[in-house]
């Protein structure tokens, strides 16, 4: 998902020894709440390792959504109508405001959005492996609304109630909106495939063939290929797990491919009367990888692009502070 | 490929399409600014103020598709016009630039735009008016925005001034057309539609001034060269811009979208 790649990295490290009875009584009580399902505020004591885990997935989240910009944004100019021009426009600045909301969320847990976007620009922190993939045709947007936000909206409901209050209620705000965004990629599929040109369906048969897999690989590895999961659960951070979300986003999924009038690229894929569920194929997980570790189509242009947006507007940003200090320098002097 | 339409060529229509082409064509450009503007704040802003253009243009293309006597839509206006249709002035074509240059033209086009809405609002045409009263508050707050930025930047560091200077420089020699009448201009006026352009110059002057010397900035003298994309003659720019803007109507006819 947008925070995924939590899945693929080394654990901080054990729990480090408590070192007074003090902070083990913290301890217990911060345990206390968790387990009875009481949410966190910023001004709590929390354990180090959950504020790292936590920093580090909003963290994630927040790129994922800023980086994400990019694919979309990337058809604005193109947009076919002035009203799909203007449902782009919207809800690519949406997904802005999503990394504000997040970023803030974030700085909450002590570190400032200076830091992380830092972090983002030298390679160290991740995004979503999805938005390393091109956008190469008009259906693609629409695809993305569809099946990129329809998976991100499957993960991001049950962050509603993730133990850290202030994410908690960013992702609320952020759920609203990408139910929004969901459907009007669907409405986008879905006026091409109904009034269409055969030149359209095609189009829109070709965006669901490239993008169907990456969405599959959006919710991370397998359960038993996800060691950070169990501590995750444990704190309230996660609360389904990935293969269960997968498998609710295939069910619900399906259906709707069936009534765009879609194929989804599987040949595996069946109804399980005994399972009550869809069956799948094999997932390619070396696909994933190499996506995550940086080898996807466009991982270098993306990372590229902000760098070049933060780099050039570095005199903007020195400007408005330079004008700031100037003001409160004469507000002194009055 | 799609064929272009054809424009009945009357004073109403031209006058409609200045204005609304001016919207569409500032509101493509600011759209470049999606998700690659300095701070993220910024990139948001950009983009809702590309939204209320892109929003602005509809209202005002749809009129004019009625006034077409040819049942015209605002797509088909948007899309399928020759670059030689367009009757945007040259300076809301022009390249997006650097922060500066958005931020300066913006504060030249939004100023514009907030004085003809606000007597637009008067316009004989109710419908005219009532796309101006909403359009109103829109120019407001884009005036605000960009004059804001326009002092942050003229008195921010060296280097940001001379951003400044050098997009005031760029700018300057479209400037006139937009304060300079013609036939369109005269007809408009006597029937009621709106304002002749040159009425404007005036308090545009005026609200330029304040925000430019707040800013430590000033508008530099005029040349003697003259645009005219208000009659059809644009920039080189704006065949790539429309090339792009018209791609996927002009590739897919009969398309649904």
């Amino acid at each position: 998902m947008y925070t995924q790649a939590m899945d693929t990295m080394r654990e901080e490290g054990g729990q480090p020894a408590l070192r007074t009875a003090e902070e083990a009584a913290l301890q217990q009580r911060f345990d206390n709440r968790i387990d009875a399902g009481d949410f966190i505020e910023a001004k709590d004591w929390m354990p180090d390792n959950y504020r790292k885990t936590l920093l580090r997935q909003i963290s994630q989240h927040a790129h994922s959504e800023i980086v994400g910009m990019l694919p979309e944004g990337n058809w604005i100019t193109r947009a076919p109508t002035l009203k799909r021009k203007a449902i782009l426009l919207a809800k690519v600045q949406d997904e802005g405001g999503h990394g504000l909301y997040l970023y803030a969320a974030a700085e909450t847990l002590g570190q400032s959005r200076d830091q992380m976007l830092d972090s983002l620009h030298s390679g160290k922190a991740k995004y979503s492996s999805i938005f390393n993939y091109p956008t190469l045709t008009w259906a693609d947007v629409g695809t993305i609304g569809w099946l990129v936000d329809g998976a991100a909206i499957m993960n991001q409901v049950p962050i509603c109630r993730c133990s850290y209050a202030p994410y908690a209620r960013a992702m609320i705000r952020i759920c609203r909106e990408e139910s929004f965004h969901q459907r009007q990629g669907y409405d986008s599929l879905l006026a091409m495939m109904q009034n269409g040109t055969e030149a359209q369906k095609a189009m829109v048969q070709d965006a669901v063939n490239r993008w169907w897999w990456p969405c599959l690989m959006m919710f991370g590895p397998p359960d038993d290929q996800s060691p950070n999961s169990a501590q995750g659960m444990r704190w309230g951070i996660k609360r389904v797990s990935n293969d269960t979300l997968r498998q609710k986003f295939v069910d619900a999924t399906v259906q709707q491919a069936q009534v765009l009038g879609v194929s989804l690229p599987d040949p595996d894929l069946r109804w399980n009367e005994a399972t009550q569920h869809w069956d799948f194929g094999t997932i390619d997980w070396s696909e994933f990888w190499r996506v995550v570790g940086g080898e996807g189509p466009c991982n270098r242009e993306r990372l590229a692009m902000r760098v070049a947006a933060w780099e050039e507007g570095e005199w903007v940003r020195e400007a408005a502070l330079a004008h700031s200090r100037k003001q409160a320098r004469k507000e002194k002097a009055a | 490929m799609q064929a272009s339409i054809q424009i009945p060529a009357t004073p109403e229509l031209d006058y409609l399409l200045r204005l609304g082409d001016t919207c569409l064509i500032s509101g493509q450009r600011l759209g470049e600014w999606c998700g690659h503007g300095p701070i993220l704040e910024e990139d948001i802003a950009l983009s809702n103020m590309a939204l209320d253009l892109i929003g602005q243009s509809r209202a005002l293309l749809t009129l004019a598709g009625q006034k077409s006597g040819k049942g015209f839509d605002e797509d088909q206006l948007a899309f399928l016009r020759d670059e030689g249709a367009y009757r945007n002035p040259t300076l809301a074509e022009l390249p997006r630039g650097d922060f500066a240059f958005t931020i300066l033209r913006n504060l030249v086009l939004s100023t514009w735009l907030k004085l003809i809405w606000e007597r637009l609002r008067d316009s004989r045409d109710a419908e005219l008016a009532a796309i101006a009263g909403k359009a109103l508050k829109e120019a407001r707050y884009h005036q605000q925005h960009a004059a804001d930025w326009a002092v942050r930047l003229g008195d921010g560091t060296e280097e940001s001034r001379r951003r400044c200077e050098a997009a005031l420089a760029q700018i300057a020699p479209y400037l006139p057309e937009l304060f300079e009448d013609d036939t369109v201009d005269a007809a408009a006026e006597a029937s009621g539609l709106g304002p002749a352009w040159s009425s404007l110059r005036e308090p545009w002057l005026a609200e330029m001034g304040e925000v430019l010397g707040e800013a430590g900035l000033a508008l530099p003298e005029s040349t003697k060269f003259r645009s005219t994309g208000k009659v059809g003659r644009h920039s080189e720019h704006m065949g790539y811009l429309l090339a792009e803007m018209q791609y996927l109507q002009r590739a897919y006819p009969g398309g649904a979208w």
